[in-house]
């Protein structure tokens, strides 16, 4: 679990960075361009079946775990709660379950429209050769949807609580621990876990309230 | 072979025997080997190292321990227990026991228990525990091995005999009920103290005579009952619901001061809650150690602080509501320490308020712990108000009887540690349990069995179902369906409260032959008034600690009335045995002409008087002193 | 000396099979006493009515031996850090409380009767390896092999674990991992220990699974409820030495 865990916390300081690109005024260009070179690129091609993997291996040990603990419990206490445990840390095969529920409709909304479905629009932009699909198009009309936005902003938050104790859990797990560099860990994995979360719960909202100036896009050619 | 008890003594009995390649069966009537209360030990363990260089050896370990047991231990014995102490340290670091270290990783000592060299061992104030869980785990490696099986929650009922020896014992499986027959070629018992019968001690809730107790019904012999050991640094008793009192480590005496009111009146406002101890005056409380002992002030002996803070009660001076408490304060040494640490930082004209905070960390530093846990149980900042203490039952230094090799007069049956008398005479010094219980276990009992084995090795395996083992079986057997149909209505805890009390008012920290007389009658009243009108709930057949605790408490009616009997015969002072008619000089005056054996007693029934068998006490090797500390 | 009413609500059930329900009573205490002894009052009030009475386990009553085993208002060994049952006293409630108690509840211990649950599973987690595979005898001089002082004041944090169980009682998946760790991290940090600390680790976190123990996941309620205040790094350092030995020793 803790190895995966690790592999998808890189992965989503990488996607994050890159999808940032969706908040430049340029129309999208660098956006569909850096798409197009994650969706080309042999490697990343390679790294993303890795990914996948992870996702479900991570998924499906979680819930392995999470029902196997279950079965050892054998009751719950009638009244009170224990110290010391957070809510995240005793509920994250459920914030797991959510994440995955929303990472399939991520996934549907984006993934499959650009890899399988073909639906989207081919655009070229000067200084680029190839056409690239204009996914940063149907990022914008997606979050028009109030609805969506709001999935998506439920979807990060519980990200966000997954990773505050995933994270710390992770070196726990793999026994990375000191005296002098835990707190640390336990510091960044605080830092960590809200400012990727902060940063992709931007990116929908930026979309449905665009900022004054309206981004210049070829919207004309939807 | 058998091995009752998995405390210091049986624990490493039972490992060390399965070592050598015999086959131990080990019963504990806990849950897990390694609840036994010898985990409760805090100060720690001694051991004629000599790692200080402070000029200890085996023979000042030797004579330290026999003079503080005031000349009534074997000579022979004890010299074997300082020479084991050695092999026990090493032993035990060798399993992993956490001892503290200097920074330089060597082991680290301290000085306890008033004796002048630093030899005590110790793992912070855990030491018992540490200890025991090294045993625990030597006989947890035997029992994945198999050389040893373990019965856990199984009670030794009785032990069984085949023409005069032991074969085997009967056991209760206490989650069932089931009375279980089990033999072997010798029988070990290692089962501890009976500080229980005073109802309230330091003693765990479990602890009972009762296995000793049976084997003296079988005609084993029961040597010095009367020498128990008094402790005065207890917290007091707070009420009449309680059940079981704490030790606060000896340690404390070495920086506290101990008080009382001069004037009664002050003691009666105390008492009433209408006055504070902080508002008394200096020249209003009386020091009595330091005022009665002044060499030795309040670092006098335990025997000797119980009874002078037992003193002070009984004139009226004492302090908490029941006035069966003395102060135990901190503020001098507070202020001392606070000096030293203002000095070191250049300011010599320090006030109060200024000393107290680096004065009451020094303390924290020291005694934290023991502070944290007074306050955790009384609800008093021991930092702010003096502690209250009491004396209380601790320890009893008499037991089975056992010759060197720690055979009971019953062949083939042993007897370990505080189960035991040998070591200790009237009166124990501190972290010497420990070291008595190892010995025994790791380096006296596997050889001394041989001894008696060399000659059994033609003798086939013992049939547990042959008719000694049932016949023991249906008296066990009976005695419990007994208990169960009394029906009475009185519950166990209450007979044991009112035996307690008779013990501790009458055969306590002081007795007189009266007093001891008076405790006779009254003990086999209450006796007979448990077997007409004690309740017992439930099944003789089931999980029920209520039957437990009724034939434990059955047994402790029969043991106290011998004790009494003891101390009645013994016209002297020694020890922890304190016969108000022996003194002088307000002291303890032992009698070497008449008193210098070890008296043991075999006893048959309730109906017949118990014989006195005396065992004289020949001290070749060091001279009988009259113990003084003024 | 102020004398209050409870109201508890105590788990009653006959033996493992049975399902069990909680009885109520009211007693009469004082703030003095213990927790256990405030059940013993209950016990004695049930013994004159009679009837039988709870049974709980207890021994040493002064917070070493591990003995008492009961959830008290959803936590084991009640509401204050850092202390057993038998050490926590009644001036901690109020008069008039409802008090609810339970045994520690966890496949791996299961109810013998009322609040005595069985734990034979931690012996058996120590007879896996919990131990240091020397005969009496065979040691050498205590100062032969220096150990750091800081080393030696680990070791004992470690091996202050009582064994009662608060932590699998604590973990919502009901793991022993706090108790294992101890365990294994108070012989390993030692030089005398470390010897055999692949087989040791292995054996004990294998025998862990095996009595039905939950995984942990880092909850950390174990080193809240711990009465001794083991700390969850232990566990840390056993993950290490389990996944170091995993991957590089011959066991």
């Amino acid at each position: 679990m803790s190895l995966t865990g690790i592999f998808l916390i890189l992965f989503l300081i990488v996607h994050m960075s890159g999808n940032l690109q969706l908040l430049a005024d340029d129309g999208g260009r660098s956006f569909n361009i850096y798409a197009a070179f994650m969706s080309e690129n042999p490697f990343i091609r390679v790294i993303s079946i890795g990914l996948y993997a992870s996702i479900l291996l991570h998924a499906i040990q979680g819930i392995a775990l999470a029902l196997a603990n279950r079965k050892a419990k054998g009751g719950k206490y009638a009244h009170g709660k224990v110290a010391g445990a957070t809510w995240a840390s005793k509920n994250m095969a459920l914030l797991g379950i959510l994440i995955f529920a929303f990472l399939c409709l991520h996934m549907a909304d984006f993934w499959v429209k650009m890899r399988f479905t073909d639906t989207l629009t081919m655009v070229t932009y000067a200084g680029h050769d190839e056409a690239v699909q204009d996914i940063y198009s149907r990022v914008n009309v997606a979050f028009q949807e109030l609805w969506l936005v709001a999935v998506y902003l439920i979807g990060v938050t519980a990200l966000c609580i997954h990773l505050v104790h995933g994270f710390q859990s992770a070196f726990q797990t793999l026994g990375l621990t000191h005296k002098k560099y835990t707190p640390l860990i336990n510091a960044l994995g605080w830092i960590y876990s809200i400012a990727i979360c902060a940063g992709f719960a931007i990116m929908p909202l930026y979309h449905y309230f665009p900022p004054s100036y309206p981004p210049t896009t070829n919207s004309a050619s939807m | 072979m058998i091995v009752v008890g998995t405390g210091l003594a049986g624990a490493a009995a039972a490992a060390s025997l399965g070592e050598l390649g015999y086959n131990v069966k080990c019963f504990t009537f806990h849950d897990s080997p390694r609840r036994a209360h010898s985990i409760a030990a805090q100060g720690g363990i001694n051991a004629a190292k000599n790692y200080q260089n402070d000029g200890d050896s085996i023979h000042r370990l030797f004579y330290d321990t026999v003079k503080g047991g005031d000349y009534r231990a074997r000579e022979a014995n004890v010299h074997r227990l300082a020479e084991c102490s050695t092999d026990i340290i090493d032993q035990c670091v060798a399993q992993g026991v956490p001892f503290a270290r200097e920074y330089g990783g060597l082991l680290e000592n301290r000085s306890f228990g008033g004796v002048q060299v630093s030899r005590t061992f110790y793992a912070r104030g855990q030491t018992g525990q540490q200890l025991l869980l090294g045993a625990y785990q030597a006989l947890s490696r035997q029992i994945a091995l198999g050389t040893v099986q373990m019965y856990n929650r199984h009670e030794m009922m009785d032990v069984v005999l085949v023409d005069g020896k032991a074969r085997g014992i009967i056991a209760r499986n206490l989650l069932t009920g089931e009375l279980e027959r089990h033999s072997a070629h010798c029988v070990i018992m290692a089962t501890g103290g009976y500080g229980n019968v005073f109802y309230l001690s330091t003693n765990a809730m479990g602890c009972n005579v009762s296995a000793a107790w049976r084997a003296v019904k079988q005609g084993a012999l029961m040597a010095n009952p009367c020498f128990t050991q008094i402790h005065p640094t207890c917290i007091p008793v707070s009420g009449d619901y309680q059940s079981k009192l704490t030790l606060m480590s000896e340690s404390l005496r070495n920086d506290g001061r101990i008080w009382v009111p001069k004037s009664k009146e002050d003691a009666a406002a105390i008492r009433s809650g209408k006055k504070k101890a902080i508002e008394l005056k200096e020249e209003e409380r009386d020091y009595f150690l330091e005022r009665r002992y002044p060499a030795f002030g309040n670092l006098v002996p335990r025997d000797v602080a119980s009874r002078a803070a037992k003193v002070a009660c009984d004139e009226g001076f004492g302090v908490n509501a029941t006035g069966l408490a003395v102060y135990l304060d901190f503020e001098a040494a507070i202020q001392r320490y606070g000096k030293q640490e203002a000095n070191n930082q250049g300011n010599h004209t320090p006030d109060a308020a200024t000393l107290r905070k680096p004065g009451e960390a020094k303390v924290a530093e020291l005694y934290g712990n023991l502070f944290e846990m007074y306050e955790k149980i009384t609800g008093d900042n021991p930092y702010k108000t003096p502690m209250m203490i009491y004396p209380a039952i601790h320890y009893t230094m008499g037991g089975l009887w056992v010759d060197y090799n720690l055979e009971t007069n019953i062949p083939g049956l042993f007897a370990l540690g505080e189960c035991n008398f040998s070591d200790h005479g009237a009166n124990r010094l501190g972290a010497s349990a420990l070291m008595q219980g190892l010995a025994d276990g790791y380096f006296v009992i596997p050889y001394t069995v041989g001894i008696f084995l060399s000659n059994e090795i033609r003798t086939p395996k013992f049939n547990p179902d042959g008719p000694e083992f049932k016949a023991t079986e249906k008296a066990v057997d009976d005695r419990l369906k007994a208990l169960m149909n009394v029906k009475g209505n009185e519950s166990v805890e209450n007979f044991h409260r009112r035996l307690g009390r008779i013990m501790w008012d009458y055969c306590g920290m002081a007795r007189n032959a009266e007093g001891l007389n008076k405790a006779l009658g009254l003990i086999r009243e209450l006796r007979e008034e448990f077997h007409k009108n004690v309740f017992v709930p439930g099944s003789d057949r089931d999980f029920n600690p209520e039957l437990e605790k009724a034939y434990r408490v059955a047994d402790f009616m029969e043991m106290g009335e011998l004790m009494v009997m003891d101390a009645l015969n013994r016209n002297e002072s020694c020890g922890g045995h304190f016969r108000e008619e022996y003194t002088a000089d307000n002291e303890a005056q032992r009698n070497d002409e008449e008193y210098a054996y070890v008296a043991a007693w075999e006893w048959t029934d309730t109906n017949t008087p118990p014989t006195l068998h005396k065992e004289p006490l020949k001290f070749e090797n060091v001279e009988l002193k009259t113990r003084s500390y003024k | 000396m102020s004398a209050m009413k409870l109201t508890l609500h105590i788990w009653r059930q006959r033996h493992a099979n049975d399902t069990g329900t909680f009885e109520t009573h009211v007693v009469d205490a004082n703030e003095h006493m213990s927790f256990l002894e405030m059940l013993d009052v209950l016990n004695q009030t049930l013994i004159e009515q009679k009837k039988e009475p709870v049974a709980f386990e207890h021994d040493c009553r002064e917070g070493i031996c591990g003995a008492c085993s009961m959830v008290i208002n959803g936590r084991p060994h009640g509401p204050l850090g850092g202390t057993t049952a038998c050490q926590l006293h009644m001036r901690h409630f109020q008069n008039g409380d409802h008090i609810w108690v339970e045994p520690f509840r966890a496949k791996a211990f299961p109810v013998i009767r009322d609040l005595v649950v069985d734990r034979g599973s931690f012996d058996r987690i120590i007879q896996a390896g919990g131990f240091v595979s020397v005969n009496t005898g065979a040691a050498v001089d205590g100062n032969t092999i220096p150990i750091e002082k800081d080393l030696a004041s680990q070791s004992m944090d470690a091996a202050a674990c009582i064994g009662c169980g608060a932590c699998v009682a604590a973990c919502p998946n009901g793991s022993a991992m706090l108790f294992t760790a101890a365990k294994a991290s108070h012989l390993g940090l030692l030089p005398q220990g470390e010897v055999e600390n692949a087989r040791r680790v292995q054996a004990m976190v294998h025998q862990h699974d095996k009595e039905g123990f939950g995984r942990c996941s880092n909850t950390y309620a174990c080193e809240a409820e711990c009465p001794k205040e083991i700390s969850v790094s232990n566990i840390a350092r056993l993950n290490r030495w389990y996944l170091k030995s995993s991957l590089t020793s011959n066991v």
